[in-house]
């Protein structure tokens, strides 16, 4: 079982990635469950996301604590959330942010492995708009990739954004490619 | 009278099933004063048929204004209500 | 059986009821059951379901509604939770009373005050006395499973009661996961159309709903508490039909790594599901233990219950509500009603977890099972204990 704990603000999509990525396992004939982090959707507040994927049926319906991978989709949450709280043994965090991942591990003394991609200017030239969410899937499958396996299949999770995006999938999955390109990965000190 | 049914021979959720079966009651034995109808003051205006409980006041074929005495049971709604106060009620003993 | 598809539960719960093809939806929107009444508002606008979806200005009007489209003959669905549920309250007794197979799926929150939207079984315990069939669902596909069970008990000519399915608030509710739908074949197999045995008809008109004289009203009480439960009967074997269809099998208790285990988790209903997960890591720390799960509430099942806790050492019952100044909860007091004639008695420990949405985790079971460890070798019997709450 991988478990996944999304950063965003309310606004940004960090459940509809969550999402994703479990409609992505399950069409891989694997198991996938996601959820936000319950409550009244407050615009801007920050907010929280899970995804669970694993190959055996899923009989866990608690918040993640202790996640193997962790997405922040907004860097100003680096200041305000302990976003590396509970990182499980080996897990990997993934930021969007136009720093270099040596940068955020010094300032914010982030332990694990780190990913980070320039997450806003690839949304503002593919979607147009400042949504990192589609962006940072590319990025997480990047920097969780095992002997070069992302932890979901990118076909079944390029058609789960076309199911879920219609007619604007397009850029949304040139923003995931390209974030999946360009993502510096920092291994664990 | 016919012995009240027991649980099992009531049907789901207790329907009537038979139309109108509340014209069996003959509410007028419940009656101790009847109305009686001052023909001469009475305008007609069928007030005191709308305010009857029972709904049992209709005009007779001449028109008159008239209880029918199976179902009135003596409230005396009509006596009160009656706009020209043409109908007075009368004990059934007097 | 078909392939596994992702859904939000709430939307599987929608489409299960498009499946049944039922006529009239009628119900208000309440968080977290919106999903479901939005779906179905949404099925009905774009042509999807051939049905009358009737937005009204409150929960008591919705159940209103529902009892005269349902006796009138039409295949009827409503949702709702909590406050709304709530407010339904008069008119559950009604739908129940007068045997209207209204089938209503309440996704289970927390009653006010203070406001809480999250989840817990305080707002269906509030209506456990209502004459309503039970059910409590622990995923998305019991739940769509169990939406088309519902109609198929419900209308079953030997019941005639209204249903409620019950899916935990948000921690079922909201969850995207994976279920397989029905084949319209399928539910054409298991599933008859609404047949009444009689209806709301101009042309033969009968009185619904009449007084019931203190000479009645007693005959009418009997007769409504051995529907109940004489439905179980029905309710079982549609489940046997739902497995010749579609290969689940559901029972009115059920069972997980519990044949040999002294010690037994009871619970019902979504966290039921985290619960096998300690149950595993317990089991592979050595530890005889398993879960016993309630999926029937009313009709409760006292036979399942004695032949499943008899014989255990500790029983952990857990409960998602409290009967302030009470008997602490409402599932250990029934469960314990059922053990009372038993010749050896398993001590039974209480806890009230999740109230409010407090979340239940693998470690708060594993937490639980060392205090049911404790009775088993022969500590005191400690009191209900809620979970989790600060000194
Ligand atoms: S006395 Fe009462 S029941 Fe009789 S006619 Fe008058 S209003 Fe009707
Ligand atoms: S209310 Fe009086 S005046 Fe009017 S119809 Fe009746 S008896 Fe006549």
């Amino acid at each position: 079982m991988f478990e996944i704990r999304f950063h965003g603000r309310g606004g940004q999509g960090a459940v509809t990635s969550a999402e994703m990525l479990a409609h992505a396992a399950i069409e891989e004939g694997n198991y996938g469950q996601a959820f936000p982090s319950f409550g009244p959707e407050r615009r801007g507040a920050p907010v929280m996301a899970f995804a669970r994927v694993s190959d055996a049926p899923i009989r866990n319906r608690s918040a993640v604590y202790n996640p193997n991978g962790v997405l922040v989709l907004d860097p100003s949450l680096l200041k305000l959330v302990d976003v590396a709280h509970g990182l499980a043994e080996g897990g990997t965090i993934v930021v969007a942010t136009h720093r270099s991942a040596e940068d955020i591990r010094a300032e914010f003394k982030l332990e694990g492995r780190l990913g980070v991609v320039d997450g806003l200017s690839i949304a503002m030239s593919t979607i147009r708009r400042p949504i990192t969410n589609t962006c940072m899937l590319g990025a997480f499958l990047k920097a969780t990739l095992v002997d070069e396996k992302p932890l979901v299949d990118l076909q079944a999770l390029e058609h789960a954004l076309k199911k879920r995006f219609g007619r604007i999938a397009a850029p949304n999955i040139a923003a995931f490619r390209k974030a999946f390109d360009e993502t510096v990965v920092l291994e664990e000190n | 009278m016919a012995p009240l049914p027991g649980w099992k021979d009531l049907p789901p959720g207790c329907p009537i099933q038979e139309p109108l079966s509340a014209r069996n009651n003959l509410t007028g034995s419940w009656r101790s004063a009847r109305p009686i109808w001052d023909h001469d003051k009475c305008v007609r205006c069928g007030v005191c048929d709308l305010f009857c409980p029972e709904a049992c006041i209709k005009p007779d074929h001449e028109g008159l204004y008239q209880a029918n005495l199976d179902y009135c049971k003596g409230c005396g709604i009509c006596a009160q209500e009656c706009v020209t106060q043409c109908i007075s009620m009368k004990q059934e003993e007097e | 059986m078909g392939t596994r598809i992702g859904k939000e539960v709430s939307i599987g719960i929608a489409e299960a009821a498009m499946m049944a093809d039922v006529d009239v939806v009628s119900a208000y929107p309440i968080t977290p059951q919106t999903h479901v009444v939005e779906h179905l508002s949404e099925l009905v606008a774009d042509g999807h379901l051939d049905a009358e979806f009737v937005p009204v200005e409150s929960e008591h009007t919705a159940m209103s509604t529902c009892c005269g489209s349902v006796a009138a003959g039409a295949r009827t669905f409503t949702a709702t939770s909590s406050q709304g549920l709530a407010l339904m309250h008069e008119i559950l007794f009604i739908a129940s009373g007068m045997r209207l197979p209204i089938v209503m799926a309440v996704a289970n929150r927390s009653l006010s005050a203070p406001i809480s939207i999250w989840n817990d079984h305080g707002d269906v315990m509030a209506e456990r006395d209502t004459g309503w069939l039970q059910v409590f669902v622990e995923n998305g596909q019991d739940a769509y499973d169990h939406i088309l069970w519902a109609f198929r008990v419900a209308e079953d000519h030997g019941v005639l009661l209204p249903i409620m399915v019950n899916f935990d608030g948000f921690i079922v509710s909201h969850v995207v996961e994976s279920l397989e739908e029905w084949s319209p074949e399928e539910v054409r197999r298991f599933l008859p159309p609404y047949d009444p045995p009689y209806r709301l008809d101009v042309d033969n008109p009968w009185t619904f709903g009449p007084v019931g004289i203190p000479d009645i009203y007693l005959e009418t009480r009997k007769a409504h508490d051995e529907a109940l439960l004489g439905a179980k009967a029905t309710m079982v074997k549609a489940w046997s039909e739902l497995a010749d269809v579609v290969g689940r099998q559901y029972y009115p208790v059920e069972q997980y790594k519990a044949d040999d285990a002294d010690i037994v988790f009871l619970s019902m209903g979504g966290i039921s599901e985290t619960c096998m997960t300690a149950v595993d890591e317990l089991r592979e720390a050595g530890k005889k233990v398993g879960l016993v799960r309630l999926r029937l509430w009313r009709p409760f099942p006292f036979d399942e219950v004695k032949a499943a806790l008899g014989g255990r050492k500790v029983i952990i019952a857990i409960d998602r509500a409290l009967s302030t100044g009470g008997p602490g909860g409402p599932v250990a007091s029934e469960v314990k009603a059922a053990l009372y004639g038993l010749e050896t008695r398993p001590q039974v420990i209480e806890f009230i977890a999740g109230l409010g949405g407090r979340d239940v985790t693998v470690g708060d079971f594993k937490q639980m099972y060392e205090k049911g460890a404790a009775v088993a070798a022969g500590g005191p019997v400690p009191g209900y204990e809620l979970l989790g709450v600060r000194a």
